[in-house]
């Protein structure tokens, strides 16, 4: 099971609790914003999918809740939150 | 409203050594936690250092869920098609008490959260704190799950982004010039195959840091710790390394190319992932460390960047236990004086000032800039590898001799390069 695991199956075997909107959300307008393009080579979840226009899109579902796309692309980029009490990973080694 | 002595925010190791120490003491103390339980969001890399930590929390030890207790420390150099390794062990590390463990942090805070409980301490979960509330500059509580809160005084351990602070005004936004990412596997392995892999019995415990081809030349490296009855496997990169120079490698890539190397595959074969995790990890020293209190706030734990990289040993959570128990003494003594006023709670960083902590952050803040060094990263475990490889090579013909064949790696400029970079160790 470790030969090559690939990215979806690993999140596959963490537990997600549903809840609520996305709570992290790419500004109206900075889609085509550099650091954002960076995520998709940093995101360790894979979320960050830039396209042919260069647009970047975030997919939420397997968020790690791990901050970095807040450090990278910062406030004026994202709308970053926490999931709300309760939501997304719930570790169970951790 | 509702309104209580203190208000702890996050029930990570700062937090719940905070409310440990505030527990039975006959104040109000409220923990809030955003998982499902305490522990739920909470990930490190899995080892923890008992020694500074034991007589703070003098009860807690004895009975912890920890993992095993580390008694072989290596360091793997970890080069293009081959690795160095530094291996110690012996049985001075069996000694009692035991310096370090592994620890998962899911089990492990989870029964802290328990004991805290037990100790009459309120811990809810499920509730995401949104913002702090001021009035008059002064911090007055916090805004969670859309209710007001109040509290003589926040203590605020949420963790390594630092809202709380950043929100009460301590400090800006974090930026990615300080921080690693760390991403991790728990990879399940049978107790004895884990005894038999690592040369360990029982309950011993095995660690190792990998410097080198793991992050391709960026700040960074990789980790194992054996826990009971699987191993934690993880890399951690510098953010601006990979914005910088990480090109088209994609992190969990990184990660994969890692479990791949023969060094790591025969480790953990057969290991079937039972989770994967990522987090940040405060990497700037003494000099990134936030402000540590404000009117009616006390800052803890990652949130205050109490995280210390020496390359050879990797340390956080201590600190946060440490921090957590003596912003706990701070809240004790300005609840006899009754304010809670910015120059009460100042005595927060002397008592942290006085102990391990701040010792520990002061001598060592030229390691980040040590540990930065890229040549750290490629050109040394090359260098070591290119030498060895010679050294232990048998050729058809004659062997060349030792010494020239030493010689032809470390040229005067090379001698030098290496004179410089190891005379900062002497600053460390």
């Amino acid at each position: 099971m470790t030969e090559s695991m690939d990215l979806k199956a690993k999140l596959g075997i963490d537990v997600f609790k549903p809840g609520g909107a996305a709570h992290i959300k790419i500004r109206l307008g900075k889609e085509k914003d550099f650091r954002l393009q960076k995520m998709a080579m940093i995101c360790p979840a894979g979320l960050y999918s830039v396209n042919e226009q260069g647009e970047t899109s975030l997919t939420i579902d397997g968020c790690l809740e791990c901050g970095t796309c807040r450090l990278v692309c910062g406030n004026d980029v994202l709308e970053w939150a926490y999931p709300e009490g309760g939501t997304g990973v719930q570790l169970r080694f951790g | 409203m509702e309104k209580f002595d203190v208000i702890i925010v996050g029930a990570g190791l700062a937090g719940l050594g905070a409310a440990y120490t505030l527990a039975g003491r006959d104040l109000e103390v409220l923990v809030l936690e955003r998982g499902d339980y305490p522990g739920a969001k909470n990930v490190s890399g899995g080892r923890i250092y008992v020694n500074p930590v034991r007589d703070l929390f003098p009860d807690l030890w004895q009975e912890a869920p920890l993992e095993r207790f580390i008694v072989h420390e290596g360091i793997v150099l970890m080069a293009k098609e081959r690795a160095v390794a530094i291996d110690y062990a012996g049985d001075e590390l069996r000694q009692e008490p035991h310096q370090s463990y592994s620890v998962l942090r899911a089990k492990f805070d989870r029964w802290f959260a328990e004991q805290i409980e037990t100790k009459g301490a309120m811990i809810l979960p499920k509730i995401r704190v949104e913002n702090v509330i001021k009035e008059n500059g002064k911090i007055v509580g916090v805004l969670a799950g859309g209710d007001e809160l109040h509290a003589d005084v926040v203590i605020a351990c949420d963790g390594v982004l630092s809202f709380l602070g950043e929100q009460a005004g301590l400090h800006l936004a974090e930026t990615p010039h300080n921080y690693a990412l760390g991403i991790k596997e728990v990879i399940a392995l049978d107790g004895e195959k884990i005894n038999d892999r690592f040369q360990l019995q029982g309950n011993e415990g095995a660690a190792r840091l990998f410097i080198g081809e793991v992050t391709k030349g960026m700040f960074g490296g990789g980790f194992l710790y054996t826990n009971k009855e699987s191993v934690s496997l993880g890399i951690v990169v510098g953010i601006e390394d990979m914005m910088d120079q990480g090109g088209s490698l994609e992190a969990p890539v990184l990660m994969e190319a890692f479990k791949a190397r023969p060094e790591i595959a025969c480790l953990i074969r057969g290991g079937a992932t039972v989770e994967y995790t990522a987090h940040l990890i405060p990497e700037g020293g003494f000099r990134a460390l936030h402000p540590l209190h404000g009117d009616g706030i006390l800052v803890a734990g990652d949130a205050a960047g109490f995280a210390l990289n020496l390359g050879f040993t990797v340390r956080g959570m201590e600190y946060a236990l440490a921090s957590g128990y003596y912003a706990a003494q701070t809240v004790l003594k300005a609840k006899e004086t009754g304010s809670f006023d910015a120059d009460t709670l100042s005595e927060y960083g002397r008592l942290l000032q006085e102990s391990f902590v701040m010792k520990d952050f002061q001598n060592f803040q030229a390691t980040p800039s040590f540990v930065n060094n890229p040549r750290f990263f490629s050109h040394y475990p090359e260098l070591k590898g290119n030498i060895l490889r010679d050294i232990y090579s048998v050729p058809a013909g004659p062997k060349d001799r030792l010494y020239p064949t030493i010689r032809k790696y470390l040229g005067l400029g090379e001698m030098w390069t290496m004179f410089k970079d190891f005379r900062e160790v002497t600053k460390i």
